[in-house]
């Protein structure tokens, strides 16, 4: 579904990804890990197709389809989603009105038909209950006075109602408290099937208890360092990233 | 998306710039008593109204135009101006009697311009006086209202047909001596709308002008008068457009309201004047006064404007709340691209007791534009109580443009409540990524923040305006994606 080859992004002349290979067949979900800065977001937002960073090498494959040429709405129609680690607020624009939107923009452009209000508001209302969220949060300007954990949850919404073919979480964890963080792996894991990928970029161990991935990389100095099975999060979870220092600096220091 | 990009997305086509090839009827070019006095025969007016135009004449040419704003012109040439333009088969009073005299090449105008005047297509519950250059050519659903005392026609037939009105209101608001434009106005003035709501009569529909101006060199100076008797309340739409020309031409309107006890006014505006070309060739300077005085206890007016069009835009629609516990409310879109400069804003004059006031600026810049705010909250001694809130903010499109804000307050009464907030944002690429991330195209994506932005004001808007207004921003902020 996904194969990324020796991907090198820049930004303003500075390095951040050093050749990333990773390849994600459909129905699997991926972990990324690694220290801050290492270039997680980074991944993610040049994926999901923004500006601004310079592609000096290597290739992006989606759906057997170059990637890199497309905007991020073609790529969101493709399928592709993002739930931002910082998600963005916009003022005077009611939840409902941007994922109606969306929505409807998507089927438009994979030649669906478009839903009605009503039907939309009984679509979307099933996925508030699946992610226990309030009516209430359809009429609020998209982000503006969530909480950071509301916001969170707001991503998994967006992502609940578009029902993406490859869906790459950005730290959706971070800032959940536990109640909050079982709700949204349900939601993710609702999603799961055959068809589907999911990548979790995430700092903790915790969330991959609720969602478990089948496989674990770990992103250190913009490669991919180190993968393998879940039990890796669980070692990195209790020995920290300094044990794979010797092999990202030796790394670093080849020719 | 760069910059170039952004602005590439805002700039536009006017789509209303089209001209009617219709025969015209001016006077010469230039401005004297004559003029004024052929003006006024022309349209059969009592001596009264003659009189007061040349009172407001001769003050006129005692005054300079204002130097205060943040707008810059050229000098205007008032003697190269044509002060009268009717087409010939509808001035004065050869005006039609009903539609089917109306010259079909100015119902075929309106309708292309989206406002059919003939009744059984119109807009149901909008009743419609159309205004093209200098005279008003058809007013719809007059005998429906009619049968509830409403009088809605244009000007000059109120000035015939009302004149006792016309003489109790008229410069009632906004005196000749107020101001440069205004005195100008009162001196030329050639139509515009009168509405009059009697005692305790609640307007069944909404009421509106559509004002075009076809002929080039030609001034338009319209003079629109709304009162709404005790109890009684109205909602009025104005909405404007002109031709694409090189030339900038002059409009200076005067517009009166006049709530008195119990009543309610609701004014609103989209202007769409012809905002001149990307290199800032021609437009129309507005220049425009309009007041509104709430003249009995629990009065309301409020002002809405949707301001996308013009070279220059110089308004300040504003409120005097005379009655204890009026209202006074003020909603502004201003919106300005390439080289359009607004300088708009309201004054609200606190006089009675628990005397409230809302303002809502909402400015937004692209290109070269420049957009101020500028408004003044009046407290007198007497308002005891009295309450202001003003919100006022700048959305910036482009790196070129410029937003400012100048709030006056002065209070007299130690018990006033004055609060002022004001906000400057910048267009963020994250937040177009961020929608764009989610399916929607640039242009949505723009288009979804800048209508966010807005919502407290389109809000107010009656709701097939809103619908036009959100239509207009949008076309005002699209352009050829590169
Ligand atoms: N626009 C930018 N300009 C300059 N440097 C940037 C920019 N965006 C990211 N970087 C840098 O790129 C590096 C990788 O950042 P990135 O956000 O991808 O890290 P991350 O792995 O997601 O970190 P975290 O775990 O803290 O979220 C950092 O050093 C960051 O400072
Ligand atoms: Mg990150």
């Amino acid at each position: 579904m996904l194969q990324i080859r020796n991907l090198h992004v820049a930004i303003g002349g500075k390095p951040i990804l050093n050749g990333i290979d990773l390849t994600i067949h459909p129905g699997e979900v991926h972990a990324i890990m690694g220290p801050n800065g290492s270039g997680k977001s980074t991944l993610a937002q040049v994926l999901a197709g923004r500006d601004g960073y310079d592609i000096s090498a290597g290739s992006v494959h989606y759906l057997d389809k170059d990637l890199l040429p497309l905007t991020p709405e073609q790529r969101a129609r493709a399928g592709i989603f993002l739930a931002f680690q910082y998600p963005l607020e916009i003022p005077g624009v009611a939840n409902v009105q941007l994922l109606r939107t969306a929505l409807n923009g998507q089927r438009r452009a994979r030649g669906e038909a478009e839903m009605d209000a009503i039907d939309f508001l009984e679509y979307v209302k099933d996925k508030l209950v699946l992610l226990g969220m309030d009516d209430s949060f359809l009429y609020r300007s998209v982000n503006e006075g969530f909480s950071g954990g509301e916001k969170k949850r707001n991503e998994i919404l967006q992502m609940a109602v578009l029902e993406p073919r490859l869906a790459i979480l950005d730290e959706t964890d971070s800032g959940l408290d536990i109640d909050a963080l079982q709700v949204v792996a349900h939601g993710v894991n609702s999603l799961r099937g055959p068809e589907r990928a999911i990548v979790l970029v995430t700092h903790y161990q915790r969330l991959l208890n609720y969602i478990v991935p089948d496989q674990v990389h770990v992103l250190a100095g913009g490669r991919i360092v180190r993968s393998g099975g879940r039990e890796l999060a669980e070692e990195l979870d209790s020995k920290g990233y300094a044990w794979l220092d010797d092999k990202a600096e030796f790394i670093e220091a080849s020719p | 998306m760069t910059n170039v990009e952004l602005q590439q997305r805002i700039d536009s086509e006017y789509r209303w710039g089209f001209v009617t090839d219709i025969e015209q009827e001016p006077f010469p070019k230039g401005l004297d008593e004559t003029v004024i006095q052929r003006i006024s025969a022309t349209k059969g007016e009592p001596a009264f109204m003659l009189d007061w135009r040349l009172r407001a004449y001769r003050h006129w040419l005692t005054r300079r135009e204002p130097g205060w704003a943040t707008v810059h012109h050229p000098p205007i040439d008032y003697q190269s101006i044509y002060y009268y333009a009717a087409p010939k088969s509808g001035g004065g009073s050869n005006r039609p009697k009903s539609l089917a005299e109306v010259d079909p090449q100015l119902l075929a105008t309106y309708e292309k311009l989206g406002i059919p005047l003939r009744e059984r297509e119109a807009l149901a519950g909008v009743a419609v006086d159309a205004v093209f250059d200098s005279v008003s050519v058809a007013t719809t659903f007059k005998a429906k209202l009619e049968t509830l005392g409403i009088v809605f026609c244009s000007f000059s037939e109120a000035v015939r047909e009302h004149p006792d009105l016309v003489r109790q209101y008229l410069g009632s608001v906004v005196p000749y001596t107020d101001n440069f434009f205004a005195s100008l106005n009162s001196a030329v003035f050639s139509d515009g709308s009168f509405v009059y709501v009697p005692k305790g009569v609640k307007c069944p529909m909404e009421l509106s002008t559509y004002f075009r101006i076809n002929a080039s060199n030609s001034g338009q100076f319209e003079r629109t008068l709304i009162i709404a008797d005790e109890g009684a309340s109205v909602s009025y739409l104005e909405g404007c457009t002109a031709p694409r020309r090189d030339e900038n031409q002059l409009h200076a309107a005067v517009v009166e309201l006049i709530a008195l006890k119990d009543a309610r006014i609701k004014y609103s505006t989209v202007q769409n004047w012809y905002p001149g070309d990307a290199e800032g060739r021609g437009g129309i300077y507005n220049f425009v006064t309009k007041r509104g005085e709430c003249r009995g206890d629990n009065a309301h007016i409020t002002w809405t404007q949707v301001e996308t069009g013009s070279a220059i835009t110089w308004k300040y629609p504003s409120c005097i709340l005379r009655g204890d516990n009026s209202v006074g409310e003020f909603y502004s879109v201003a919106l300005t691209n390439h080289h359009q400069q607004a300088d708009t804003g309201t004054k609200m004059i606190h006089i009675g007791r628990d005397t409230h006031s809302t303002i809502v600026a909402k400015g937004i810049s692209a290109g070269h534009a420049s957009n101020a705010y500028r408004g003044l909250v009046k407290v007198l001694a007497g308002a005891d109580n009295a309450r202001n809130h003003t919100r006022c903010d700048s959305l910036l499109m482009s790196p070129d443009c410029a937003a400012h804000t100048f709030p006056y307050i002065e209070v007299k009464n130690p018990s006033a409540q004055v609060e002022h907030e004001a906000s400057t944002s910048k267009i963020g690429e994250d937040q177009l990524f961020y929608l764009r991330s989610r399916g929607l195209g640039e242009e949505d994506a723009v288009n979804l923040i800048v209508n966010g932005f807005c919502k407290e004001v389109f809000k107010e808007l009656p709701m097939e305006f809103a619908v036009e207004a959100r239509k207009l921003l949008a076309v005002s902020l699209e352009g050829a994606v590169g």
